[in-house]
Order: C-alpha cells, then structure tokens, then sequence
C-alpha cells in the first residue's frame, strides 16, 4: 500500500500549494497583479508567527489571529502605497517592482534572522499525531493543512460572491472606471483585497512553518509552486487551483518516491505537461 | 499642402552620435592595449563589468524592447556554461571554441523552452522562464559526469596551454593564469562590443523599428503587417546566444562550475535587471550606466552582506516607481543628448523644424 500511502501524501501536500496559491490568485483575479514576492511574503509571514511563538509563548494557532491582522496591515500599505502606482497597460513596473521587493524581503530577513533553517513549534503532541483512514494513516498536521485550504477557498468564494465587498471586487475588476463612478474606490479595494490576499498568505504560512524547516531564502520556490498551481488549474479558478496544487504535490511526493533528487523536479515536470497539452489550464475561466 | 521635397530626409543620427562614434573607438582601442598597463586585479574587474554588461544589454532587448520580461535568463547563462565544461573536460574541446558552441547550445535550448513560454503572457511568462530555469538546473544536476549536485572544475591546463595563451603571456611578459585573465578579458571586450554593435544594428533595420512599434501600440503594428510573434521568436532566440556565450566565458574565467552557481537568480537575472532598470530601460545607454553605478555601490557595499542586496533592491523599487526611465532617461529627458539613437529622426528641408517619426 506504499502508493496509496505516497499518493494521498501528495493530494495532502496539494493543499499546502493551493495555499500558498490562493492568495496569488485573488490578487491577479482582481487587478491583474502577479506579486513576484507573494513567496517571500510567506516567508515573512512564517517570521512573524516563529517570533511570537518563541517570545510570547502562544501557540501557533493563537499566534496566527495577531500574525493576520498585521499581515493584513502590511498587504492594505504595500498595495494603497507602491504597488497601486505601478498598476496600468505596462506590464514592466508591477514585475519589476514586486522582484524588487522579493529582494528586499529576503534580505531584509537575512540580515535580521540569518540564513539558519527555523520551524514553528506546534506542541508536541500535534506534530507527531496521525490518525488512521482505512489503509493508509495520515498525519493530523498534513490533514489540517488540507481541511484548511478548503476552508480558505469556501471562504474566499463567499465573500467574492455573497458580500458587498465581493461585488466591489468583481465590479472594480471588470471595470475600475465605471466602479468608481458608482461610489467604489478602486485603490481601496485593491488594497483590501491585497489586504485578504496576505490573510490566507498567514494562514499557508503557519503551515509551512510547522510542517518543515524554512529559511529566508525559500519563498520564489514557494511562489513557483503556487504559480504552478495557478497555471494548471486555470486563471480564475480557486478550485481550479487546489487541483493544480494537488498535481504539483502528487507529482512531487510520486517523484521523490522513486528518486529522492526529482522530487521538485517531477513537479515542474507536471506542469510543463500539463501546459504542453492544455495551455489554458483544466478549468479555465478567465480569458488572460 | 506641403509637398516633400527632395531636401527633407530621414536620419537617425545626431550630432552628439557622430561625436560618440569617435568617443567609442577610443575606449575599445583603449580596453584592447589596457591589459599593458592594468594589474590583475583591475582585469578582473573590468571582465566583470564587461560581462555583466553583456548579460544587461541581451536583458534589455528582451525586456525593454520586446516586451518579454524574463526572470529566467540564468538558464542559458547556466547551460552556456555547462556545455564549455562538457566540451572541454568530457571532449576535449578547446575552451574558446566551446564559448561559440556554448552560445549555439543556448540557441538551441531556446527552441523548446520558447515553446513553452510563449504559451504564457505578461506576468506568467516571466514566471514561466523561471520554471524553465529551475527545470535545466535540476537536470544537470543530475549529470554526474560533471560532478552533479556540487559541481566541478576545468582540467588545470585546458585553458593554460592554449597556444593563444602562451603567446599572450610571452608578448607582455606574464605568467599563464595572469595570461589566462587577459585573454578572457579581451574576450570580453569583443563580446561586449560586438553585443551591442549587433542590439544597435538590429534596432535600427525595419525589423528593429517593427519592435519598438509592438511596445508602442501592439494592434496598430499587427494591423501595418508587423508579426509580432515572429520578432518575439528572433529576440529570444538571439538573446539566448548572446547570454549563452557570457556564461560560457564567465566560467571558463572562474573555472569552477556548480549548478547552484551557474543557474543562480540572484547572481544572472537580480542583478541584471537592477543594472537595466537603475540605468534606464529601453536604452542601449541604460545598461551601460547601470553597469557603472552597479559596481560602484558593489563595492562601496562589499563589507555589508545582505545590506547591499537590500539597497540594491530600495533603490531599484524608487527608480521603477519616480523614474521609470531610470538614470540615463533622467539625463536623455533633460539634456537631449543620445549615444546610440534609433529613433527615426526627419530632418533638413527649408524650415529648421525637427518633428519625431519614431
């Protein structure tokens, strides 16, 4: 039963990349925006959890309803203050300015944590506990990881489609002019919607930290994921894209059982497959 | 009705150009007897600068004026480099040989990885080439034959007892690793100048004015019979060989190669792109500032580690946001004055006055 085992590994690692990439999603869904630093993002979302873990004493789970709002804050300033002037017809400055801030997230960790791997203690008990489903026994933390990115997504459907606030994002993405006339601020509501986006970023983020050992220069590998995930499953697809997460981390855990080095490199291997035959992603939905 | 007459004439010259060619032949004919006068350590640092301006201006064609913003160009830097250390330590290839191989191999990589690409847009591209990047490191990665995972270096000799080399360490009265790093610097010096001869060149035919209308205004240049997928294809394929060929000669200078190196992001596309942005994109005078100011603060910044990535990084975020035209636009905007103009200029005729047909 080795590859059941391997395989449900995979479809549970999938839920860390739908994860990582529903906030990447939400963002390009809603202003066309693709953050080169969404990984980084993570990353610092992680740094932030580990330190109030470690100095508060809280448990990663509490840690991660004061980590929210201050990602929150973070996504609201970075959005309303830099990244809105770069929005426009020219794709050159949203890249180029959200690789720049890759660079400064990274190094800015560097120079403040070191290049030391780290990870979020989640009590004991929680890391090591599995329960069993049939023939195959899955890890508690796998399985939240899971549960909570179909959580996330639930969530996200709901307010994009049944909240005042979903119908300023749908609005303003269809057509930020006529929005605006109709009393809707465009740049706030890319700002809370970039806002929401680092929400779920902290969310993948106490996951990552727990589940395995991170550094400050991991996250374009974590951006690569989620873009992967993206990709395979379609723009604008949210749960399009927890199908690409679960290829990704199929294919990964599929891989690295035959051989440990073509672990990542099975994934991508995934992906290029899947864009080699269907361009637009299984489901796609949007049309850019 | 003004009718032409035969005094009015398209020109993309302009005075400070033709006062520039001079300049330039003065400074290449200076780089090439420099090695007389230049100590080790100087070489070194200009083969940096030079190379890095290859790889800058190869970028900038790419980005600043095809439009295909790639952060994944240390895929053909890597194989480039990997296939001068097949050709020289598996088969015995000469290294100067291999740089040319090195550059076809990256040309022919392109081909595949291009597939691929070109089925993303915008943003995805760039993402995409990143994952082609990653794909060809892991890969050769896996070549054992050339030390896999933590890499190798060149036979001791290989580029030693180059006839060339003995020659060179003859005529100036050097030892052969001294020889070594002039002969890869005048290397360099002629890969720049022929880089951006070729970039210059290309954006002043029809095909290069083809470009810049696709940046201008994409369906107004399909609907005059520019293809606009084809001149992508050109861009990215050259540009592959041209980036190839730097990396080739960027290790058969550092003689050590490892896929973590070769592919490196930080080290062939951060940089690159903070060169070209800082300088000012979209202008063959961008890069060459950039490259400047670059290792300028690289030095100024070489004791604080991390620090100098993070200015780096602040300062190029400020410049895309306040001077998306970087330094040289600054300079270009007041002054008036271009280097290298491609801009199709109508001059002469009866009345002073200049109007643009860019």
């Amino acid at each position: 039963m080795i590859w059941l085992d391997t395989i449900v590994q995979g479809v549970l690692l999938g839920g860390l990349y739908a994860l990582f990439a529903a906030g990447l999603s939400l963002v390009f869904g809603i202003m066309r925006l693709v953050n080169l630093a969404h990984g980084d993002l993570i990353v610092l979302a992680a740094f932030l959890i580990l330190v109030l873990v470690t100095t508060l004493g809280l448990s990663p789970f509490v840690a991660i309803l004061v980590a929210a709002p201050v990602m929150f804050g973070v996504g609201w300033l970075l959005q309303y203050h830099v990244l809105n002037r770069t929005l426009g017809d020219d794709i050159l400055p949203p890249l180029l300015v959200t690789f720049g801030l890759s660079i400064v997230i990274q190094n800015a960790l560097l120079e403040g944590f070191s290049a030391d791997s780290r990870r979020i203690p989640a009590g004991g008990a929680l890391e090591t506990a599995s329960v069993n489903l049939g023939q195959v026994s899955v890890g508690v933390m796998p399985l939240l990881t899971f549960l909570s990115a179909i959580a996330v997504i639930v969530g996200l459907k709901r307010i994009f489609y049944a909240t005042a606030l979903g119908r300023a994002f749908r609005a303003t993405s269809d057509d930020p002019v006529t929005a605006g006339l109709m009393g809707i601020e465009p740049r706030r509501v890319f700002a809370t919607a970039t806002g929401i986006a680092m929400i779920v970023v902290t969310i993948a983020a106490l996951y990552l930290g727990t589940r395995a050992n991170f550094d400050p220069t991991i996250g374009p590998a974590r951006l690569i994921y989620a873009f992967e995930a993206v990709i395979i499953g379609g723009l604008g697809s949210l749960w399009g894209t927890l199908a690409g997460g679960i290829i990704i981390g199929v294919a990964q855990t599929v891989g690295a059982a035959i051989n440990p080095e073509w672990q990542i490199l099975a994934g991508h291997v995934a992906f290029l497959l899947v864009l080699l035959f269907r361009p637009r992603g299984l489901f796609p939905r949007a049309t850019d | 009705m003004v009718t032409p007459t035969a005094s009015w004439r398209v020109e993309t010259r302009t005075r400070a150009s033709s006062l520039f060619i001079v300049a330039a032949i003065v400074i290449v004919v200076a780089g090439l007897v420099a090695p007389a006068f230049i100590g080790r350590g100087m070489l070194r640092d200009l083969f940096f600068i030079l190379t890095m301006l290859v790889l800058a201006q190869s970028w900038n064609l790419l980005a600043g004026y095809a439009g295909l913003v790639s952060v994944g160009q240390q895929a053909f830097v890597g194989f480039g480099a990997y296939t001068m250390f097949a050709c020289v330590s598996l088969w015995g290839i000469n290294p100067v040989s291999a740089i040319i191989l090195a550059g076809f191999a990256a040309a022919a990589l392109s081909v595949p990885t291009g597939f691929f690409v070109f089925r993303l847009q915008g943003a995805y591209f760039a993402i995409g080439t990143w994952v082609i990047a990653e794909v060809v490191r892991l890969s050769l990665a896996q070549w054992k034959a050339l030390g896999g995972g933590t890499g190798t270096s060149l036979p001791s000799g290989a580029t030693r007892d180059l006839a060339i080399v003995t020659w060179i360490g003859e005529a100036f009265g050097v030892r052969s690793s001294h020889a070594v790093d002039i002969l890869t610097y005048w290397l360099a010096l002629v890969l720049a100048v022929l880089a951006i001869g070729f970039i210059y060149a290309f954006l002043r035919t029809r095909q290069g004015l083809g470009l810049a209308a696709i940046r201008d205004n994409s369906e107004a240049a399909g609907a005059l019979g520019v293809d606009a997928g084809r001149l992508k294809w050109a861009v990215y394929l050259s540009t592959a060989f041209v980036t190839g060929l730097a990396g080739a000669l960027i290790y058969v200078q550092t003689a050590r190669i490892s896929p973590d190196a070769a592919f490196s992001v930080i080290d062939w596309t951060a940089y690159v792109i903070f060169i070209v942005v800082i300088g000012g994109i979209g202008t063959i005078e961008g890069p060459i500032v950039g490259v400047l100011v670059f290792f300028v603060l690289q030095n100024m910044l070489a004791d604080y580690g991390s620090w100098y990535l993070l200015i780096l990084g602040i300062i190029g975020i400020v410049v895309m946001l306040f001077a998306p035209r970087g330094l040289w636009g600054l300079f270009a905007d007041r002054t008036g004055i271009q280097f290298f103009p491609v801009r199709r200029i109508l001059a002469g005729g009866s009345s002073s006055s200049k109007s643009d047909a860019s």
